[in-house]
Protein backbone atom coordinates (compact mmCIF):
# COMPACT_ATOMS: atom_id res chain seq x y z
CA UNK A 1 0.00 0.00 0.00
CA UNK A 2 1.34 3.40 -0.96
CA UNK A 3 1.81 6.15 1.57
CA UNK A 4 -1.30 7.94 2.75
CA UNK A 5 -1.05 11.02 2.92
CA UNK A 6 0.13 11.37 -0.59
CA UNK A 7 3.68 12.55 -1.29
CA UNK A 8 5.37 13.47 -4.54
CA UNK A 9 9.06 14.33 -4.27
CA UNK A 10 8.57 14.84 -0.54
CA UNK A 11 5.71 17.28 -0.99
CA UNK A 12 2.42 16.29 0.65
CA UNK A 13 -0.56 16.84 -1.61
CA UNK A 14 -4.04 17.17 -0.12
CA UNK A 15 -5.89 15.93 -3.17
CA UNK A 16 -5.36 12.85 -5.29
CA UNK A 17 -7.14 14.51 -8.18
CA UNK A 18 -5.05 16.66 -10.52
CA UNK A 19 -6.91 18.70 -13.09
CA UNK A 20 -6.16 20.38 -16.37
CA UNK A 21 -7.25 23.90 -17.20
CA UNK A 22 -8.02 23.60 -20.92
CA UNK A 23 -11.26 23.44 -22.86
CA UNK A 24 -13.80 24.79 -20.37
CA UNK A 25 -16.76 26.81 -21.68
CA UNK A 26 -15.31 29.87 -19.99
CA UNK A 27 -12.80 30.92 -17.38
CA UNK A 28 -15.30 31.23 -14.54
CA UNK A 29 -16.55 27.68 -15.07
CA UNK A 30 -12.93 26.53 -15.06
CA UNK A 31 -12.30 28.30 -11.75
CA UNK A 32 -15.54 26.96 -10.24
CA UNK A 33 -14.69 23.45 -11.44
CA UNK A 34 -11.24 23.73 -9.91
CA UNK A 35 -12.87 24.72 -6.63
CA UNK A 36 -15.37 21.85 -6.80
CA UNK A 37 -12.65 19.32 -7.65
CA UNK A 38 -10.62 20.17 -4.56
CA UNK A 39 -7.53 19.70 -6.76
CA UNK A 40 -4.29 21.14 -5.51
CA UNK A 41 -2.13 20.35 -8.53
CA UNK A 42 -3.28 21.98 -11.74
CA UNK A 43 -1.72 21.68 -15.18
CA UNK A 44 -0.95 24.43 -17.67
CA UNK A 45 0.77 24.60 -21.01
CA UNK A 46 3.58 26.90 -22.12
CA UNK A 47 2.99 28.74 -25.38
CA UNK A 48 4.47 31.54 -27.43
CA UNK A 49 2.88 34.85 -26.58
CA UNK A 50 1.03 36.76 -29.20
CA UNK A 51 3.44 39.24 -30.75
CA UNK A 52 0.78 41.90 -30.82
CA UNK A 53 -0.03 42.16 -27.17
CA UNK A 54 0.44 40.62 -23.81
CA UNK A 55 -2.66 40.74 -21.67
CA UNK A 56 -3.11 39.51 -18.14
CA UNK A 57 -2.60 35.89 -17.46
CA UNK A 58 -4.64 32.99 -16.22
CA UNK A 59 -1.80 32.38 -13.82
CA UNK A 60 -2.72 35.51 -11.91
CA UNK A 61 -6.07 33.88 -11.16
CA UNK A 62 -4.69 30.45 -10.30
CA UNK A 63 -1.63 31.52 -8.39
CA UNK A 64 -2.15 31.09 -4.68
CA UNK A 65 -5.19 28.83 -5.16
CA UNK A 66 -3.21 25.82 -6.28
CA UNK A 67 0.17 24.40 -7.21
CA UNK A 68 0.85 24.78 -10.92
CA UNK A 69 2.20 21.92 -12.98
CA UNK A 70 3.40 23.13 -16.38
CA UNK A 71 3.41 20.59 -19.18
CA UNK A 72 5.40 20.14 -22.36
CA UNK A 73 2.30 19.22 -24.33
CA UNK A 74 2.66 19.11 -28.07
CA UNK A 75 6.44 18.65 -28.02
CA UNK A 76 7.68 16.00 -30.43
CA UNK A 77 11.43 16.30 -29.85
CA UNK A 78 13.38 15.94 -26.64
CA UNK A 79 15.11 19.24 -27.35
CA UNK A 80 11.83 21.17 -27.57
CA UNK A 81 10.43 19.44 -24.49
CA UNK A 82 13.52 20.26 -22.44
CA UNK A 83 13.52 23.90 -23.58
CA UNK A 84 9.78 24.12 -22.81
CA UNK A 85 10.43 22.73 -19.33
CA UNK A 86 13.19 25.26 -18.77
CA UNK A 87 10.98 28.12 -19.97
CA UNK A 88 8.21 26.86 -17.69
CA UNK A 89 10.57 26.82 -14.72
CA UNK A 90 11.50 30.42 -15.43
CA UNK A 91 7.93 31.60 -16.09
CA UNK A 92 6.23 29.83 -13.20
CA UNK A 93 9.08 29.56 -10.72
CA UNK A 94 8.50 25.85 -10.26
CA UNK A 95 10.82 22.97 -10.99
CA UNK A 96 7.91 20.56 -11.40
CA UNK A 97 7.07 19.53 -14.93
CA UNK A 98 4.65 17.16 -16.60
CA UNK A 99 6.86 15.78 -19.36
CA UNK A 100 4.95 15.01 -22.52
CA UNK A 101 6.76 13.83 -25.61
CA UNK A 102 4.37 12.96 -28.38
CA UNK A 103 5.29 10.32 -30.92
CA UNK A 104 2.22 10.47 -33.12
CA UNK A 105 -0.14 13.38 -33.77
CA UNK A 106 -3.23 11.26 -34.32
CA UNK A 107 -3.06 9.17 -31.18
CA UNK A 108 -0.89 11.50 -29.07
CA UNK A 109 0.89 8.37 -27.93
CA UNK A 110 4.05 8.97 -25.91
CA UNK A 111 7.38 8.64 -27.71
CA UNK A 112 9.04 6.31 -25.24
CA UNK A 113 12.35 6.21 -27.07
CA UNK A 114 12.83 9.94 -26.52
CA UNK A 115 10.92 10.13 -23.25
CA UNK A 116 13.30 8.21 -21.03
CA UNK A 117 16.49 10.14 -21.99
CA UNK A 118 14.61 13.46 -21.86
CA UNK A 119 13.34 12.61 -18.37
CA UNK A 120 16.87 11.66 -17.38
CA UNK A 121 18.24 14.99 -18.59
CA UNK A 122 15.52 17.00 -16.84
CA UNK A 123 16.10 15.14 -13.56
CA UNK A 124 19.81 15.97 -13.87
CA UNK A 125 18.88 19.61 -14.42
CA UNK A 126 17.00 19.60 -11.12
CA UNK A 127 13.44 19.11 -12.26
CA UNK A 128 10.75 17.12 -10.48
CA UNK A 129 9.64 15.14 -13.52
CA UNK A 130 6.16 13.61 -13.92
CA UNK A 131 6.17 11.90 -17.32
CA UNK A 132 3.08 11.06 -19.35
CA UNK A 133 3.87 7.53 -20.50
CA UNK A 134 2.62 4.24 -21.86
CA UNK A 135 0.74 1.76 -19.69
CA UNK A 136 3.81 -0.44 -19.81
CA UNK A 137 5.52 -1.61 -16.61
CA UNK A 138 8.97 -1.64 -18.21
CA UNK A 139 8.71 1.95 -19.44
CA UNK A 140 7.42 3.01 -16.04
CA UNK A 141 10.33 1.25 -14.35
CA UNK A 142 12.86 2.93 -16.67
CA UNK A 143 11.35 6.32 -15.88
CA UNK A 144 11.53 5.63 -12.15
CA UNK A 145 15.13 4.42 -12.59
CA UNK A 146 16.21 7.76 -14.09
CA UNK A 147 14.67 9.58 -11.13
CA UNK A 148 11.16 10.60 -12.14
CA UNK A 149 9.12 11.65 -9.11
CA UNK A 150 6.05 9.79 -10.38
CA UNK A 151 4.89 8.00 -13.51
CA UNK A 152 1.74 8.94 -15.37
CA UNK A 153 0.60 6.08 -17.57
CA UNK A 154 -2.29 6.68 -19.94
CA UNK A 155 -5.62 4.99 -19.29
CA UNK A 156 -6.51 5.43 -22.95
CA UNK A 157 -5.88 8.09 -25.59
CA UNK A 158 -5.82 11.73 -24.49
CA UNK A 159 -9.28 13.24 -24.70
CA UNK A 160 -10.87 9.96 -25.81
CA UNK A 161 -12.93 9.38 -22.67
CA UNK A 162 -12.51 5.65 -23.18
CA UNK A 163 -11.51 4.98 -19.60
CA UNK A 164 -8.84 2.44 -18.68
CA UNK A 165 -8.18 0.29 -21.72
CA UNK A 166 -5.92 -2.16 -19.92
CA UNK A 167 -6.75 -2.32 -16.22
CA UNK A 168 -4.47 -5.32 -15.69
CA UNK A 169 -1.47 -3.35 -16.97
CA UNK A 170 -2.30 -0.36 -14.77
CA UNK A 171 -2.67 -2.64 -11.74
CA UNK A 172 0.65 -4.30 -12.52
CA UNK A 173 2.36 -0.90 -12.80
CA UNK A 174 0.84 0.14 -9.46
CA UNK A 175 2.00 -3.07 -7.80
CA UNK A 176 5.59 -2.69 -8.98
CA UNK A 177 6.22 1.04 -9.21
CA UNK A 178 8.70 2.47 -6.71
CA UNK A 179 7.23 5.95 -7.30
CA UNK A 180 3.62 7.21 -7.23
CA UNK A 181 1.43 6.27 -10.19
CA UNK A 182 -0.89 8.93 -11.59
CA UNK A 183 -3.43 7.73 -14.14
CA UNK A 184 -3.25 10.32 -16.90
CA UNK A 185 -5.46 10.52 -19.96
CA UNK A 186 -8.58 8.69 -21.01
CA UNK A 187 -10.81 9.26 -18.00
CA UNK A 188 -14.35 9.73 -19.31
CA UNK A 189 -16.44 9.84 -16.17
CA UNK A 190 -16.41 9.28 -12.42
CA UNK A 191 -16.34 5.47 -12.54
CA UNK A 192 -13.12 5.51 -14.59
CA UNK A 193 -11.47 7.60 -11.88
CA UNK A 194 -12.77 5.29 -9.16
CA UNK A 195 -11.44 2.26 -11.04
CA UNK A 196 -8.01 3.87 -11.39
CA UNK A 197 -7.85 4.34 -7.65
CA UNK A 198 -9.19 0.83 -6.96
CA UNK A 199 -6.43 -0.58 -9.16
CA UNK A 200 -3.91 1.12 -6.88
CA UNK A 201 -3.16 4.42 -8.58
CA UNK A 202 -2.05 7.14 -6.21
CA UNK A 203 -3.85 9.88 -8.11
CA UNK A 204 -5.59 10.67 -11.38
CA UNK A 205 -5.21 13.58 -13.76
CA UNK A 206 -8.40 14.69 -15.50
CA UNK A 207 -9.08 17.48 -17.94
CA UNK A 208 -11.43 16.77 -20.83
CA UNK A 209 -13.88 14.62 -18.84
CA UNK A 210 -14.58 17.62 -16.64
CA UNK A 211 -14.14 20.49 -19.09
CA UNK A 212 -16.27 19.01 -21.88
CA UNK A 213 -19.05 17.53 -19.72
CA UNK A 214 -22.43 19.25 -19.80
CA UNK A 215 -21.92 20.55 -16.28
CA UNK A 216 -18.19 20.79 -15.55
CA UNK A 217 -18.61 21.98 -11.95
CA UNK A 218 -20.84 19.04 -11.09
CA UNK A 219 -18.55 16.59 -12.92
CA UNK A 220 -15.57 17.97 -11.01
CA UNK A 221 -17.41 17.26 -7.75
CA UNK A 222 -18.41 13.80 -9.02
CA UNK A 223 -14.88 12.84 -10.00
CA UNK A 224 -13.56 14.19 -6.69
CA UNK A 225 -15.97 11.87 -4.85
CA UNK A 226 -15.02 8.98 -7.14
CA UNK A 227 -11.31 9.45 -6.49
CA UNK A 228 -11.92 9.50 -2.75
CA UNK A 229 -14.26 6.49 -2.96
CA UNK A 230 -11.89 4.47 -5.09
CA UNK A 231 -8.97 5.26 -2.84
CA UNK A 232 -10.87 4.24 0.29
CA UNK A 233 -11.95 1.01 -1.41
CA UNK A 234 -8.35 0.26 -2.35
CA UNK A 235 -7.22 0.85 1.24
CA UNK A 236 -10.07 -1.30 2.55
CA UNK A 237 -9.29 -4.18 0.18
CA UNK A 238 -11.94 -5.54 -2.13
CA UNK A 239 -13.43 -9.02 -1.77
CA UNK A 240 -12.27 -11.71 -4.19
CA UNK A 241 -14.45 -12.32 -7.24
CA UNK A 242 -16.40 -15.61 -7.15
CA UNK A 243 -17.96 -17.73 -9.83
CA UNK A 244 -21.11 -18.57 -7.84
CA UNK A 245 -23.33 -16.82 -5.36
CA UNK A 246 -22.38 -16.54 -1.71
CA UNK A 247 -25.50 -15.79 0.41
CA UNK A 248 -25.10 -12.79 2.63
CA UNK A 249 -28.02 -13.64 4.97
CA UNK A 250 -27.63 -16.42 7.58
CA UNK A 251 -28.55 -19.88 6.28
CA UNK A 252 -29.74 -21.19 9.64
CA UNK A 253 -33.28 -20.54 10.86
CA UNK A 254 -34.89 -20.13 7.47
CA UNK A 255 -38.71 -19.89 7.78
CA UNK A 256 -40.54 -23.07 6.69
CA UNK A 257 -37.60 -25.46 6.94
CA UNK B 1 17.66 47.31 -36.96
CA UNK B 2 18.38 43.76 -35.92
CA UNK B 3 17.02 40.82 -37.88
CA UNK B 4 15.73 38.08 -35.57
CA UNK B 5 13.44 35.11 -35.60
CA UNK B 6 10.90 35.81 -32.86
CA UNK B 7 8.51 32.99 -32.01
CA UNK B 8 9.09 31.46 -35.39
CA UNK B 9 8.63 34.66 -37.42
CA UNK B 10 11.43 36.65 -39.08
CA UNK B 11 11.35 40.23 -37.79
CA UNK B 12 13.44 43.39 -37.89
CA UNK B 13 13.52 45.14 -34.54
CA UNK B 14 15.22 48.21 -33.10
CA UNK B 15 16.53 46.55 -29.97
CA UNK B 16 19.90 45.39 -28.73
CA UNK B 17 18.87 43.78 -25.42
CA UNK B 18 16.13 41.42 -24.31
CA UNK B 19 14.53 44.15 -22.20
CA UNK B 20 14.45 46.51 -25.20
CA UNK B 21 13.01 43.77 -27.39
CA UNK B 22 10.15 43.14 -24.96
CA UNK B 23 9.45 46.85 -24.65
CA UNK B 24 9.46 47.22 -28.44
CA UNK B 25 6.89 44.42 -28.59
CA UNK B 26 4.64 46.17 -26.10
CA UNK B 27 5.42 43.62 -23.41
CA UNK B 28 6.01 45.02 -19.97
CA UNK B 29 9.32 43.47 -18.87
CA UNK B 30 8.05 43.66 -15.29
CA UNK B 31 5.04 41.46 -16.14
CA UNK B 32 5.17 38.20 -14.23
CA UNK B 33 5.04 34.71 -15.69
CA UNK B 34 7.00 35.43 -18.85
CA UNK B 35 10.04 33.54 -20.02
CA UNK B 36 12.54 34.19 -22.78
CA UNK B 37 15.03 31.94 -24.53
CA UNK B 38 17.66 32.95 -27.05
CA UNK B 39 19.06 30.29 -29.36
CA UNK B 40 17.62 27.54 -27.17
CA UNK B 41 18.90 28.85 -23.85
CA UNK B 42 16.67 30.47 -21.25
CA UNK B 43 17.69 34.02 -20.29
CA UNK B 44 16.86 34.55 -16.63
CA UNK B 45 14.60 37.49 -15.93
CA UNK B 46 17.25 39.20 -13.83
CA UNK B 47 19.54 39.31 -16.88
CA UNK B 48 17.06 40.78 -19.39
CA UNK B 49 18.34 44.33 -18.94
CA UNK B 50 21.85 43.47 -20.06
CA UNK B 51 21.33 40.40 -22.25
CA UNK B 52 22.42 41.31 -25.78
CA UNK B 53 20.58 40.13 -28.86
CA UNK B 54 22.37 39.74 -32.15
CA UNK B 55 21.34 39.53 -35.78
CA UNK B 56 20.24 36.02 -36.63
CA UNK B 57 19.25 35.07 -33.08
CA UNK B 58 16.25 32.84 -32.54
CA UNK B 59 14.09 34.21 -29.73
CA UNK B 60 11.26 32.47 -27.90
CA UNK B 61 8.94 34.52 -25.68
CA UNK B 62 6.42 32.39 -23.82
CA UNK B 63 3.80 32.43 -21.09
CA UNK B 64 1.64 29.80 -19.42
CA UNK B 65 -1.75 29.11 -20.94
CA UNK B 66 -4.56 26.64 -20.32
CA UNK B 67 -3.36 23.07 -20.61
CA UNK B 68 -4.05 19.50 -19.67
Amino acid sequence: MKSDPFLIAGTALKSRLFIGTAGYPNQQIMLDSLEASGAELVTMSIRRISLDSYSGSLVDLLNGRCRLLPNTSGCVTARDAILTAELAREALETNWVKLELIGDRETLYPDVEQLVPAADELVRKGFVVLPYCNDDPVTCQRLADVGCAAVMPLGSLIGSGRGIANPAAIELICTRSPVPVVLDAGIGTASDAALAMELGCDAVLVNTAIAKSHDPVRMAAGIKAAVEGGHLARLAGRIPKRTFAEPSSPQLGLVGT
Amino acid sequence: MTRLKINGVDEEVAATTVAQLLAARGIDPAARFLAVAINGTVVRRTLWEGAAIHAGDTVEIVRPLQGG
